[in-house]
């Protein structure tokens, strides 16, 4: 292993990871995009959903640059250190739901662990509930992971697998610089397909240059350093192993000093961006997302970065994210500024049932 | 004799292959592990859990694009 692999996956490579999250994520908000949601990988991923007409909340939809740019700063850094695996086959549709059960779950407190921690950083109080829900989560996960819970082996792929990914983002890349329009409706609204929001979060975004080139920076070191919000957590508990933990710790506080420094650093827990104070759905939002994303194996980062360096499984889990995203709108599970939605509580409460069972039945066929 | 444990993590993502290699481990105060993973980042933490045990890694890059890793204490 070289010097520089050595370092970036060290304590401090992770310090210095995580502060170059927490420097580039508030910047992005100063830059345009929503308040606290410089980089959120479920937000992301429901505008996303959105843009591509699986939802119809036209206040959240666009195809967000950083997605692309993450999962596409991951496969260079994988071609570049011959980590560019290929592989499938560890019960890619259980991962498929479990993403669109995190999703549920995520979107339910209103961001993934990444803008939980953003959130936290920028002031927003009602963040505490959601990342105590988040390790809650992760710790009924470990459960599962002592009993021997396994989502089984992947095998390796031929090389073309790996490239579907980042095909689809050059694909997404295309449709958020052309954005189609095919026609419009009577009341003169545009029929897709590709939809931009023009008022709300969706409206807000940095340029469309910078957004990408910090995604792919983002994705960049995160594919060398292993970066996960999720494992950070997992690892300190199940393995009393801090390192990626400090690198989630550096991402708070860079966020912190960031936010006080651009003037976005507002605490309270009324009237903050893109979020509500609904305290137990907060919490129970994040104990589903948490225990979905540990029974997969990370944080919906870690997933993209790993789809981009080939793992078929996460891109199976990102899919399954956007097209929970889809779900969690139509269906009134997602919440908004002004509480949850209609569907929230009950698909959080049916999402953990779901997850345990998953976590009690999947285990590595005997003689694997 | 020296009878050699082999532990095959290929396929499974992390933490899975570090549990394993944890399980095997145990109780163990001498002898020789084998570790089969097939992802650099199941290397790096099965040589980083082993490490700080107090075992000794070495590593080896299989043909297969897998790697194999010896413990040794």
């Amino acid at each position: 292993m070289s010097a520089i692999s050595r370092f970036i996956t060290s304590r401090w490579g992770l310090i210095v990871v995580g502060a170059v999250i927490g420097v580039l994520a508030p910047v992005l908000v100063k830059l345009g995009n929503p308040g606290n949601m410089g980089i959120c990988m479920v937000c992301f991923d429901r505008d996303i959903a959105g843009a591509l007409g699986l939802h119809r909340a036209s206040v959240v939809q666009y195809i967000r640059p950083e997605i692309i740019g993450c999962l596409l700063g991951a496969l260079v850094a994988a071609l570049s250190f011959r980590e560019f695996k290929p592989r499938t086959g560890s019960a890619p549709l259980v991962r498929f739901f479990l993403g669109m059960l995190a999703v549920f779950g995520a979107l339910v407190f209103l961001g993934c662990p990444w803008r939980s921690y953003l959130r936290l950083s920028g002031g927003d109080w009602n963040a505490i509930p959601g990342i105590i829900g988040l390790v809650a989560g992760i710790g009924i996960g470990i459960l599962f992971l002592k009993a021997g819970f396994s989502l089984g082996r992947s095998r390796p792929a031929p090389k073309a697998m790996g490239w579907v990914m980042p095909v689809v983002m050059v694909i997404l890349l295309v449709m958020l610089i052309a954005a189609p329009q095919f026609g419009r409706d009577a009341n003169g609204n545009p029929t897709g397909p590709i939809f931009f929001s023009t008022t709300g979060p969706g409206s807000q975004h940095a340029p469309l240059i910078i957004a990408i080139v910090v995604g792919l920076v983002i994705g960049f070191l995160a594919q060398r350093s292993r970066f996960c919000t999720v494992g950070a957590v997992r690892d300190a508990i199940l393995l009393k192993d801090s390192r990626l933990l400090y690198g989630v710790l550096a991402l708070i506080v860079a966020a912190f000093f960031t936010n006080l420094t651009l003037g976005q650093f507002t605490p309270g827990f009324e009237k903050q961006p893109v979020a509500h104070t609904d305290t137990l759905w907060n919490f129970g939002g994040m104990v589903l997302a948490g225990l979905a994303f540990t029974l997969a194996g990370g944080c919906p980062g870690r997933q993209l970065f790993l789809a981009g360096e080939g793992d078929g499984d996460a891109a199976m889990f990102v899919s399954g994210m956007i097209v929970g995203a889809g779900f969690a709108h139509n269906f009134s599970i997602a919440s908004s500024t002004s509480g949850t939605g209609a569907f929230g509580p009950v698909t959080v409460i049916v999402g953990v049932v779901i997850c345990i069972i998953i976590g009690l039945t999947m285990r590595e066929p005997k003689g694997a | 004799m020296d009878t050699m444990k082999t532990i095959d993590a290929r396929g499974l993502s992390c933490p899975q292959p570090v549990l394993m290699t944890q399980g095997a481990l145990k109780g163990l105060k001498t002898g020789t592990v084998e570790v089969l993973v097939d992802t650099s980042a199941s290397r790096e933490n099965v040589s980083r859990f082993a490490g700080k045990s107090g075992w000794t890694v070495t590593v080896e890059d299989r043909p297969d694009g897998s790697f194999r890793l010896l413990l040794k204490k």
